[in-house]
């Protein structure tokens, strides 16, 4: 027999399960996924915690409910990838599993310690949140639900971070919220980032930057953490630079799993470095990786892992078949922008072309508004939840191409 | 003179060298004053392994990666480059901008 070895049952993960119990000879291969924590988070969902839109309820579900039968789940820390034996080993009784092809989905998570004085200073969580992460969303949403207004500074700590429009929206949601709570009025909104303007690619910087105007939300931009100050309550930038705040909220250091910095196998983050049309690992032939976990210069995001997928598959069994592997994988990333008042914006790029205006077609439900606020965006993003449980994460056909399409792109 | 030398090399819309290969140390103290920056050993130590990091791998170390492998602090960093660090370095050492963030 044969081991394909999966680490990490989320969203790469868990669809690669579901991809290759369907092309693999079940006489010939075992397929093994090990994750540490049984819930499956809809990572997606994490945003609306805070203002109350989804509860924690919302977005979890067993993961064993989406992963195969036939497909051997392993709920276990991993302590140690040893790519030269070709071997892992758990921590759950000291397990060592042997794999002929392995594929990394471990995921990129945030790490508060990685700033100074943001989660051993005092406050985190009493006037520090974050939202990334489902106890720091639910953690914020009872804080805002009582708050009574004051200067609430969202800062990210450092690039790159998974799904890098989540702060946007969380600003733009927060505006909604606050006029909601008729207490728009007692809020100051301020945006501190290390990006030169509201988004890391020129149009959509523009036009986002725009409304972050329009909404009365001030841009603080090339502002790089160094530390918290606590007692004063100001963040304070390398360069030192300080912003006072009553509310941070925080996207702090997003980094690749603990045991691939271990192994050996990943760059300064953590994050495994990746040929990024191929998707194998650049060091290791039967060693592949999907979404987050890699390097590759794309977004950190389901929809780009979604991408990914059909490409990492035909490449590992082409790699089983001896055949030469395809270049296909283009950056791909398309992500429904929420953008407070039943709006929303979508936008759409790859490693080449930039988000631009448009239409994004989309047979029987589009077309979509490119770059541009819409209800139907709006809507797109709230049903989408259901798409990911029920046809995403089972590998089913989604009505997205691959590859990123111009039709419909004004250039 | 610094223009003079300037003048010769091909920069793209950013001002980062459109071709890495030509680059010299008179290139980088051009840039460097260019830039107001002026270069000290410890500038050297920095673009130096900007260099070396960009022939490895194709492209230019982040700000991160420069502080784990030189002796370069994160403080020091941005005083030696105000403004942003891994870019500047990145300018002076002749290396297209890097690509951070996405």
């Amino acid at each position: 027999m044969k081991t394909l070895l999966i680490l990490g049952a989320g969203t790469g993960g868990t669809m690669v399960a579901n991809k290759m119990v369907h092309e693999l000879d079940s006489r010939e291969w075992e397929i093994i996924i090990v994750d540490r924590d049984e819930t499956h988070y809809y990572q997606p969902g994490l945003l609306f915690i805070p203002f109350g839109i989804y509860n924690p309820r919302d977005v979890e579900k067993p993961k064993r409910d989406f992963i195969p039968l036939n497909v051997n789940l392993i709920l276990s820390d991993i302590e140690l990838i040893e790519p030269e034996k070709n071997r892992v080993q758990l921590s759950k009784d000291k397990q060592i599993i042997n794999y002929d092809y392995l594929v990394i989905a471990t995921g990129s998570h945030i790490q508060p310690k990685e700033t100074e004085g943001l989660l051993d200073g005092g406050g985190w969580r009493k006037n520090i949140f974050d939202f990334y992460s489902p106890d720091g969303a639910a953690d914020l949403a009872r804080f805002l639900k009582f708050w009574k207004g004051g200067r609430m500074v969202v800062n990210v700590s450092e690039m790159p971070i998974k799904c890098p429009v989540a702060p946007l929206e969380f600003l733009f949601l927060a505006d909604w919220f606050f006029h909601e709570r008729g207490i728009r009025d007692q809020v100051e909104i301020v945006y501190a980032t290390p990006l030169d303007g509201a988004f890391t690619k020129p149009r959509a910087s523009e036009i986002l930057g725009g409304m972050l105007e329009k909404k009365n939300i001030n841009l603080e931009p090339e502002f790089n953490i160094g530390e918290v100050d606590n007692k004063k309550q100001v963040i304070r930038s390398w360069d030192e630079r300080e912003i006072s705040y009553d509310l941070l909220v925080s996207i702090p250091t997003n980094m690749g799993a603990e045991v691939i910095g271990r192994s050996g196998l990943g760059d300064e983050l953590n994050f495994v470095p990746v040929d990024k049309h191929t998707l194998q690992s650049s060091a290791w032939e039967n060693i592949w990786v999907i979404g987050d976990a890699g390097n590759a210069p794309t977004s950190k995001a389901g929809s780009v892992a979604h991408f990914m997928l059909d490409v990492l598959i035909d490449n590992m069994l082409r790699h089983m078949e001896g055949l030469e592997l395809l270049a296909e994988f283009d950056g791909h990333a398309n992500c429904f922008i929420e953008s407070g008042f039943e709006q929303g914006i979508l936008i759409d790029f790859n490693y080449d072309v930039e988000p631009l205006p448009g239409k994004y077609p989309l047979p029987g439900l589009g077309p979509f508004s490119l770059l541009k606020e819409s209800p139907s965006n709006h809507w797109g993003k709230m049903m989408f939840r259901w798409m990911y449980w029920n046809i995403l994460l089972k590998g089913g056909e989604m009505p997205f191409e691959s590859q990123m399409t111009m039709a419909g792109k004004w250039q | 003179m610094t223009q003079d030398i300037l003048d010769t090399i091909a920069f793209d819309d950013e001002g980062f060298m459109v071709d890495a290969s030509v680059w010299t140390e008179e290139i980088a103290q051009a840039i460097g004053e260019a830039l107001e920056v002026k270069l000290s050993d410890r500038h050297w130590e920095v673009i130096k392994y900007a260099r070396q990091e960009f022939e490895a791998q194709g492209e230019p170390p982040t700000l991160r990666r420069i502080t784990q492998q030189t002796e370069v602090s994160m403080k020091e960093m941005y005083q030696l480059f105000p403004g942003g660090p891994a870019k500047i370095a990145a300018n002076i050492a002749g290396l297209k901008k890097p690509t951070g963030c996405i």
